[in-house]
């Protein structure tokens, strides 16, 4: 019994950590997406944030300007997307794929050409990045309290600072997009961009400032990949998961908390994929591990099918903003 | 005009002239609105109205002219300035955010702070006076998309009200309304001149104006071409001074055949509720003959464009028969068994559409390409699976050769012709298989004056040749050089089918006018 | 104003009138040519970043790509298999739709033509098992593609998304059959056992040595020939044919293509079906006529590379050809770069896709209105003279 808790709360803590880069992916989709702007290139946002992190971080000692360089890139990044499809009223979908393939190939040529090392960048030490964090009391609530105590020990506490920066991320969007300006605009720039036109607001800024937060949150996720998941940048180390997030974004219906629980469950279906491979389930015997990695992708092709509820985007994202006659 | 210069006028546009391109939208317009009145701009579709209520809201900035609100010369560049000077539009089609509610889009753009909270506390605070004071009875807080259309224009009002406007221009807002709404609404519009606001009302209804405005300028291609107070002219005048343009083409008509030839297409009680759930066609009856041409009347936008759709297999009506008799069959079509505009050519029926760039002609394509659309399974042109470019430019060719389209260059692109060739060859396309029903949708709009006459006479030919012609027109004298029927539409109805012959333009008008005579 | 009508059509007026439309090379060349010369720019900016010279880089990418005693042979290969998946796009393309499931597409269709192989190997010849895997190829290619153009028909979803989405399913489902159900019995790596010789045909290199002419060696193999046969079909089809004129009328304008009589579902899955079948066939290019067994993520990214060379080539069957040269000599020059070069990775291919795509595509304004501009005062002013 105590076993089997063990392993659901190590599950759980599993889940969290590899949720966590989707989660701010996928906020900084929501921001995008919900503005007006198609914004497929999160994974390559995240691809070079984790690059520029960690490799800022191995040459001074501070993770924290690992992040911001990892952040301050992938705006960069953005905001190209943005000049292509708001400047100049190019193709979304486009511009994003474009970027993800230059995001490849210049983390490749850059960290080869650096560092050659096959593409990774140096191994940071634990001050150049960042390391998980024993909440206050852990070791003596999980010796002295049943159930709760080990919770909080292996799910609560023991994650990387960005863990925890993630989920009050989330209730810090659920907060600017209902109970701020800059969200009604955001929200209503999305749907109905002549709206917000007539009511004498710009269209184009709010969509690049919509950007520079997708931008920042892609940032931090890829920094979370090469600076808390591991101890370098490694070729192609998001595998995806920007697609992943993109999933999520649609999974959840463009809404902040509804992603974050659609992250958390592709998470979760990562962290099974690991411990149960090789095992046999009582009721499917042994499940390939493929079923859980392709399981998220088939989920989201379902709910676009509208066989689970209606996936319904924002109703102006896509369309360049030209002023009616 | 009512209201005199010792009060001053709430607006004038003095000289303003805007051009898109090579088309004059304003023509030097010379407008005044008196202050504290409900002032009626009217004329038809494309006469400059919305261009130049859109120039004193901010949207667009005219290329010469001034402005004055209260006698004082103003500098509109934007919207914001616009609703700075108490300028405030409601639009024909609602500048609405649907998911968000009646107060969200109420504070989009007026949010005073960063934190929505307060605002949201000092608005409501406001806004419920506003809506007792102008009786806008509005939810603030249920969501636009789940309003009804009424609501919403009342939202949109008190949006206008809650940034202070003094001068509230509304456009064509009766077009989603049902009368009982739109009685409503006028209700509102007298209210707020009670109260001091300066209401500009554009419309081409011409009832409303004459229900709810004190003063009218009429505007028609682009310029002013009357001013009146509303208490002395009428109906009739309005409709003369809106549609009128003398009378340049004469074709020889020639005589309608019997009266007994075959019926080719009868409609009964036809109707159709658009995606609003507004019905737009009220149970329309009519017969269309062989060798005659039926013109369908009325101002646009009662209906006649629905009524097309319907007919050429686009839209599928909510109740209602069609009987088509052609090609010596006679087939029956109802609501849940709709003729398919796929099939429309194969029984022997034409459709020249109103919308002639949107869904007659591919614009990036070759006049060639356009000129085979919707015929393109036709077996001359080519193989079983191949099309012989070959064959299609010498179709093309002969469709040139019958209407003299021009210039003689079937692989110039179809957004590089002039609009009556384009018309043109719509129209050498639809008639080159001698259809027995031909659907015309205002064939000459924005055509020049030679391609007219053309058209014309080979409308007249095929009707001759024992064609059965609907003909829908928002130009009368187009309706009287052309048609040996009437069928005049308003709000959807039917309210009368007359002999051209023995009618007047005044007749017409007073029939575009009317609301359907009880049954 | 209005002439008697004569009996014959006049003659064409002289000089030609003054259009929007640009000439063909302006589309085809010009701007397409600025376009890439940017992209190579910035490129050669990254290049110069990490201390080495461009013109050098480029000189060692495109010498030994082009030389028949080297890398050509090797160049057209990878063209074959870019002209497959560039041809998926630019069908699609016309219709209407963007269709970037062309790596899943082919991925799939590498499948079906492994399990026609391995079933048949045995008992067919060499030309049969070919025609086999081209039929098989299109079959599993065109069925992957089905699905997201269902879906789009009927129920809305749209296809840019669930194709990236079923890019993401194919992988995980070829690795299941790879690694379990079709997977060689000898050694450790993930894939098929080779198919039997006797079922494969030539490659080019022993061919066109037996007929005296010496090439480099590569993977070239008789599926060139076919892809240069799609080339034509692709034209055909769209140009002259009554399906073609559907879908282009249908991309260009489903409303009158409702008027036309077209049905929007048809359009959607036929354009799709279609385009999946051209992706699949890179399957023959790569599974059948160069590795002679199925492996891992044989696609290499070919695919996504695919939508960069029917961009650049406009759309168009002849410049998707001229794109997938262009493009397949670069691919091949990349992984000479090595040599001469080894601080610089291959990826660099990667780089110029993502800048072609980004400057001839998403960028294309940026280049496109300037010059058409100038040509159109050019005209304007040649008219006034």
């Amino acid at each position: 019994m105590e076993d089997l808790l063990l392993n659901l709360f190590s599950i759980l803590a599993s889940t969290i950590r590899l949720a966590t880069p989707l989660i701010l992916a996928a906020m900084g989709g929501i921001l995008a997406e919900r503005s007006g702007t198609v914004d497929i290139g999160l994974e390559g946002k995240m691809l070079v944030g984790a690059f520029a992190a960690a490799t800022v971080a191995s040459l001074v000692q501070s993770p924290w300007l690992g992040l911001a360089a990892g952040m301050a890139v992938a705006v960069a990044m953005s905001l190209l997307h943005g000049v292509a499809t708001i400047r100049y009223k190019g193709d979304h979908v486009v511009s994003g794929m474009a970027l993800n393939f230059l995001a490849s190939g210049l983390t490749l040529v850059l960290g080869q050409a650096w560092f050659e090392q096959g593409g990774q960048t140096p191994m940071l030490s634990n001050e150049q990045r960042f390391t998980p964090i024993l909440l206050p009391g852990a070791d003596y609530l999980a010796a002295n309290v049943p159930v709760l105590g080990p919770f909080y020990k292996t799910v609560l506490s023991g994650h990387t600072i960005l863990v925890y920066l993630a989920f009050v991320i989330v209730a810090a969007m659920v907060f600017l997009l209902g109970q701020t300006r800059f969200g009604l605009r955001l929200r209503a720039v999305g749907e109905e961009p002549n709206a917000v036109d007539t009511a004498g607001i710009s269209v184009p800024l709010l969509r690049y400032q919509a950007l520079i937060g997708t931008g920042l949150l892609c940032g931090m996720a890829g920094a979370y990949y090469s600076m808390s998941q591991n101890a370098a940048f490694a070729r192609e180390m998001t595998a995806g998961g920007g697609y992943i997030a993109l999933a999520a974004m649609i999974f959840g219906k463009w809404r902040p908390v509804s992603a974050m629980l659609a992250c958390l469950l592709f998470g979760l279906l990562t962290a099974l994929e690991a411990r149960l491979q090789g095992q046999s389930l009582p009721w499917a015997g042994e499940v390939p591990t493929q079923v859980f990695q392709v399981l998220p992708y088939v989920l989201t092709v379902i709910l676009l099918a509208g066989f689970i509820g209606k996936a319904v985007p924002p109703k102006a994202v896509g369309r360049p903003y030209v002023k009616e006659r | 005009m009512s209201g005199d210069t010792s009060i001053g006028y709430a607006v004038e546009m003095l000289g303003i002239t805007k051009r898109f391109g090579t088309v004059l939208a304003n023509d030097r317009i010379e407008m005044k609105i008196a202050a504290g009145t409900i002032h009626g701009v009217v004329g038809e579709n494309g006469a400059g109205k919305s261009t130049l209520m859109s120039i004193l809201y901010g949207f667009y900035q005219a290329d010469e002219g001034e402005i004055r609100l209260q006698g004082k010369p103003v500098q509109i560049r934007s919207s914001t300035e616009a609703i700075a000077q108490g300028v405030g539009m409601v639009h024909q089609h609602f500048m609405l955010v649907e998911p968000l509610s009646a107060l969200e889009n109420i504070l989009l753009g007026a949010e005073d702070g960063w934190l929505l909270a307060k605002a949201r506390q000092k608005a409501e605070v406001r806004l419920k006076t506003l809506m007792q004071t102008h009786h806008l009875p509005v939810d603030l807080h249920k969501l636009v998309e789940a309003m009804p259309v009424g609501e919403q224009q009342r939202l949109e009002i008190l949006k206008a009200l809650f940034r202070r406007a003094r001068i509230l221009i509304l456009d064509e807002p009766t077009g989603v309304l049902t009368p009982q709404e739109a009685a409503q609404l006028f209700t509102i519009l007298r209210e707020l001149r009670a109260q001091g606001v300066t209401v500009v009302l554009i419309t081409h209804k011409l009832q409303e104006i004459m229900d709810v405005t004190d003063n009218v300028t009429v505007m028609r291609a682009g310029r002013v071409v009357a001013q009146r107070r509303t208490q002395d002219t009428s109906r009739e005048e309005l409709a003369e001074l809106m549609i009128g343009r003398p009378v340049l083409l004469q074709v020889d008509k020639g005589s309608k055949p019997a009266a007994d030839s075959a019926v080719r297409l009868a409609v009964k009680n036809l109707r159709y509720h658009d995606a609003r759930g507004v019905e737009r066609l009220k149970g329309l009856d009519f017969e269309l003959r062989a060798g005659e041409i039926l013109g369908i009347a009325g101002v646009s936008g009662n209906g006649q464009t629905e009524l097309l759709a319907v007919l050429a297999g686009l839209l599928k009506p909510s109740a209602g028969e069609l009987q088509l008799n052609t090609l010596g069959q006679q087939r029956r079509f109802d609501a849940k068994q709709w003729l398919p505009a796929s099939e429309l050519r194969a029984f022997g029926c034409g459709h020249v559409p109103e919308d002639r760039l949107g869904e007659g002609v591919i614009k990036n394509f070759s006049m060639q390409e356009s000129a085979v659309l919707g015929f393109h399974q036709d077996a001359e042109l080519g193989g079983w699976a191949w099309l012989s470019p070959k064959r299609i430019r010498e179709r093309t060719l002969r469709l040139i050769e019958a209407f003299d389209v021009r210039p003689v260059l079937p692989s110039l692109r179809t957004a590089d012709m002039s609009g009556g060739n384009q018309q043109k060859l719509v129209i050498a396309r639809e008639m080159a298989r001698q259809p027995e029903v031909l659907l015309v949708g205002q064939p000459t709009r924005g055509v020049d004056l030679g391609a007219i006459e053309r058209i014309y006479r080979e409308l007249i030919k095929a009707r001759d040749a024992g064609a059965a012609i609907l003909l829908v027109s928002v130009e009368l004298e187009e309706i009287f050089a052309l048609t040996d029927r009437v069928m005049v539409m308003n709000c959807g109805a039917i309210t009368g089918i007359v002999e051209t012959a023995q009618s007047s333009a005044k007749d017409i008008g007073m029939l575009m006018t009317q609301e359907k005579a009880a049954a | 104003m209005s002439e008697a009508a004569s009996s014959l059509p006049a003659p064409v007026p002289k000089p030609k009138p003054i259009t929007n439309k640009m000439p063909w090379w302006m589309n085809g060349l010009a701007i397409p040519g600025v376009q890439l010369l940017l992209a190579l720019a910035v490129a050669s900016l990254v290049v110069l970043g990490v201390g080495e010279s461009p013109f050098a880089t480029l000189k060692v990418m495109l010498v030994g790509a082009l030389d028949p005693q080297a890398g050509l042979s090797s160049t057209l290969y990878y063209a074959t298999s870019l002209i497959f998946t560039g041809l998926a796009v630019t069908v699609a393309f016309h219709a209407g739709l963007f269709n970037i499931g062309g790596e899943g597409q082919a991925y799939v269709a590498g499948l079906g033509v492994a399990l026609a192989c391995l079933w048949l190997d045995g008992t067919l010849s060499a030309p049969l098992m070919f025609l086999v895997a081209v039929f098989t190829a299109m079959l599993f290619g065109a069925a992957w593609a089905l699905l997201p153009g269902y879906l789009q028909a009927r129920r809305g979803a749209h296809v840019v998304v669930t194709t990236i989405m079923f890019n993401y399913i194919a992988a995980g489902l070829l690795n299941y059959m790879l690694a379990n159900v079709i997977r060689s019995q000898e050694g450790m790596a993930i894939e098929t056992r080779p198919f039997k010789e006797a079922a494969l045909l030539p490659k080019a290199q022993p061919w066109l040595q037996s007929m005296g002419i010496e090439v480099g060696p590569s993977y070239l193999n008789l599926s060139l020939l076919v892809a240069l046969i799609c080339v034509g079909l692709v034209w055909w089809l769209l140009w002259y044919t009554r399906l073609g004129y559907a879908l282009r009328t249908y991309g260009q304008n489903p409303r009158a293509a409702k008027y036309a009589g077209m049905s929007a579902a048809t359009m959607i899955v036929t354009a799709m079906l279609i385009s999946g079948a051209l992706a699949g066939l890179m399957a023959v290019n790569d599974v059948y006529g160069a590795q002679g067994r199925l492996v891992l993520n044989y696609t290499g990214g070919m695919g996504f590379l695919g939508i960069a060379v029917a961009l650049m080539g406009r759309n168009h069957p002849l410049g998707v050809l001229a794109s997938a040269l262009l493009f397949g000599a670069l691919y091949q020059g990349s992984t000479d770069l090595q040599l001469e070069f080894p601080r610089i990775s291959p990826e660099l291919i990667l780089v110029i896709q993502g800048l072609v795509v980004f400057f001839a595509a998403a960028l294309d304004r940026l280049v496109r209105d300037p010059m058409e501009r100038w040509y159109l005062q050019r005209q304007l002013k040649r008219a006034a003279r």
